[in-house]
């Protein structure tokens, strides 16, 4: 009966982990909304992730844009249905690209500097200094984090949509000879509010998960600078993964009929 | 002096897996007074430590400062007694991404008991306590010397003017004249504050210099306390073993078995 040891290792593991994270939400959570609260900090890490992800969110969702304009060009005028193009590049962008492409830029931007962030605090003891200056470590370092990801990525997610949308207007107008007007008035009367808020819901959610597993995975990190790195890979995969498997699960309950 | 104990250890115990670190631990201190605990690595000191603060919790016993059992305290009530604590940290645990004179008053800020102007002030005034000139208010933790770094922690642990204060191995990692200048340091700011303090070391020089009483932790227990004075005439093999460093004696270090 050997072989079930190691099953029943890995199982126990497994649940083990799951707890502990789920613990570690709720404690986050339930900080959240109990002051008293670090706008100085949130300041800071709204900066941190809005303000200096633009760039990189700005160039992914540009580039999304305009190969999107490019390759359904491709395929549409196969067809005679080039007409179409602008309503798939909205479409797309506002509904799936924008927010995926935002999320998993902004994960290995954030998530990444997050965890290692803590991770190292952990293991100079830094957090622990935090409670004996009597400052609740959850409520100095986690929530200010998680709030300014919630917050921050759905109006990133916007600018990022524009800016997408106006990737594929170029490409459009400029490589491919639409008319200017008509390109735009299409774009206007295809997409609709759902599309939009749909996409900045999924955003708001991203930013969570972001945020929540770089905090989880560096707060917990342990054996110095193995173990920081370690939370850093952990926090980029676990949350890569999670965005797509939530993308799936939102999408599902935004648009199934 | 009163007769209550400031921190009293009752049966403390504590293990980690089948690892059995802190074994019915019995230790008193009073108020004013200096005590240091010795004992090799991995004998439960830093343990000691954190049950104490509250960062840990022992597995059984319990821990009374000024006559109130502190195990299993709800955070809230945790963060009112550990307003009476502060801890120097090993490695200092300075946070490195504020400057020093925001580490210094940290702790003061965050009670909002002061501004952040008068922290400054007061960051310089503790700085000048330790020895330190007020242009260092401003640097970085990483543009110190490890010495400066301890010497930054320290005024950071005396900015509450705490009660008790925790030292946690003061002169590990530093020269023998910056260590002597360390224990200097620790004697006249605790005698300036009244404050009681409880320090672990396996530096036998540091220890004699800042202690009124030394106590030894063997496997989980205190093996022997006395004064800091009876120590070189006491007649405890282990003690003798452990002040005058010989690899040979009553205590097996693990790589021996």
């Amino acid at each position: 009966m050997n072989f079930l040891q190691p099953i029943g290792h890995y199982v126990l593991k497994f649940f083990g982990s799951v707890g502990r994270l789920v613990l570690f939400t709720l404690t986050a959570l339930s900080h959240c909304i109990r002051p008293p609260f670090y706008p100085r900090a949130i300041l800071r890490q709204m900066i941190e992730i809005g303000y200096f992800s633009l760039p990189v969110v700005g160039l992914t969702t540009v580039f999304a844009g305009m190969v999107l304009a490019l390759q359904s060009y491709t395929g549409f005028s196969r067809f005679s249905a080039e007409g179409a193009i602008a309503n798939v590049v909205v479409l797309s962008i506002t509904r799936e690209l924008g927010p995926v492409l935002a999320g998993l830029m902004v994960t290995g931007r954030i998530g990444a500097s997050m965890a290692a962030e803590l991770g190292t605090m952990r293991v100079t003891e830094q957090v622990d200094a935090l409670t004996t200056l009597s400052t609740n470590p959850f409520k100095y370092l986690v929530v200010p984090r998680i709030l300014a990801g919630i917050t921050m990525l759905p109006i990133l997610v916007l600018i990022g949509d524009i800016i997408g949308v106006l990737g594929g207007y170029l490409v459009a107008v400029y490589q491919l000879g639409f008319n200017a007007s008509n390109y735009i008035q299409s774009t206007w009367e295809f997409m609709e509010n759902m599309d939009v808020v749909s996409g900045l819901v999924k955003a708001a959610v991203f930013g969570f998960i972001i945020t929540l597993m770089g905090c989880y995975h560096g707060y917990t990190s342990k054996g110095g600078a193995q173990g920081v790195g370690k939370a850093t890979t952990d926090a980029v995969v676990s949350a890569s993964i999670l965005i797509l498997c939530f993308n799936y699960l939102l999408t599902m309950m935004f648009f199934d009929k | 002096m009163s007769d209550i104990p400031k921190i009293r250890l009752r049966n403390v115990h504590k293990a980690f897996g089948p690892k059995t670190v802190l074994n019915g631990l019995d230790l008193d201190v009073m108020p004013g007074e200096s005590v240091v605990i010795i004992g090799g690595s991995g004998t439960g000191k830093s343990v000691t430590l954190k049950c104490t603060l509250g960062l840990m919790e022992p597995d059984s016993g319990t821990i009374e400062v000024d006559g109130e059992n502190v195990v299993g305290l709800s955070s809230r009530e945790r963060e009112r007694v550990n307003h009476k604590f502060s801890m120097l940290f090993q490695g200092g645990a300075l946070f490195d991404s504020l400057p020093v004179w925001e580490n210094v008053a940290f702790g003061p800020i965050a009670d909002k008991t002061i501004t952040r102007k008068q922290g400054k002030e007061l960051a310089i005034e503790k700085l000048a306590q330790v020895g330190m000139p007020a242009e260092v208010a401003d640097l970085y933790p990483s543009e110190l010397s490890g010495g400066m770094q301890k010497r930054v922690g320290l005024a950071r642990a005396i900015a509450g003017d705490p009660e008790i204060i925790f030292f946690d191995e003061p002169t590990t990692g530093l020269d023998p004249i910056m260590a002597d200048v360390i224990n200097d340091l620790i004697v006249k700011v605790t005698r300036e504050l009244g404050s009681t303090g409880l320090s672990i070391t396996h530096d036998m020089a540091s220890a004699r210099k800042i202690a009124d009483r030394i106590a030894m932790l063997y496997q989980g227990k205190i093996i022997w306390q006395g004064p800091a004075d009876s120590i070189d005439h006491c007649d405890n093999p282990y003690v003798q073993q452990f002040i005058n460093g010989r690899a040979d004696g009553p205590i097996e270090m693990a790589v021996r078995k």
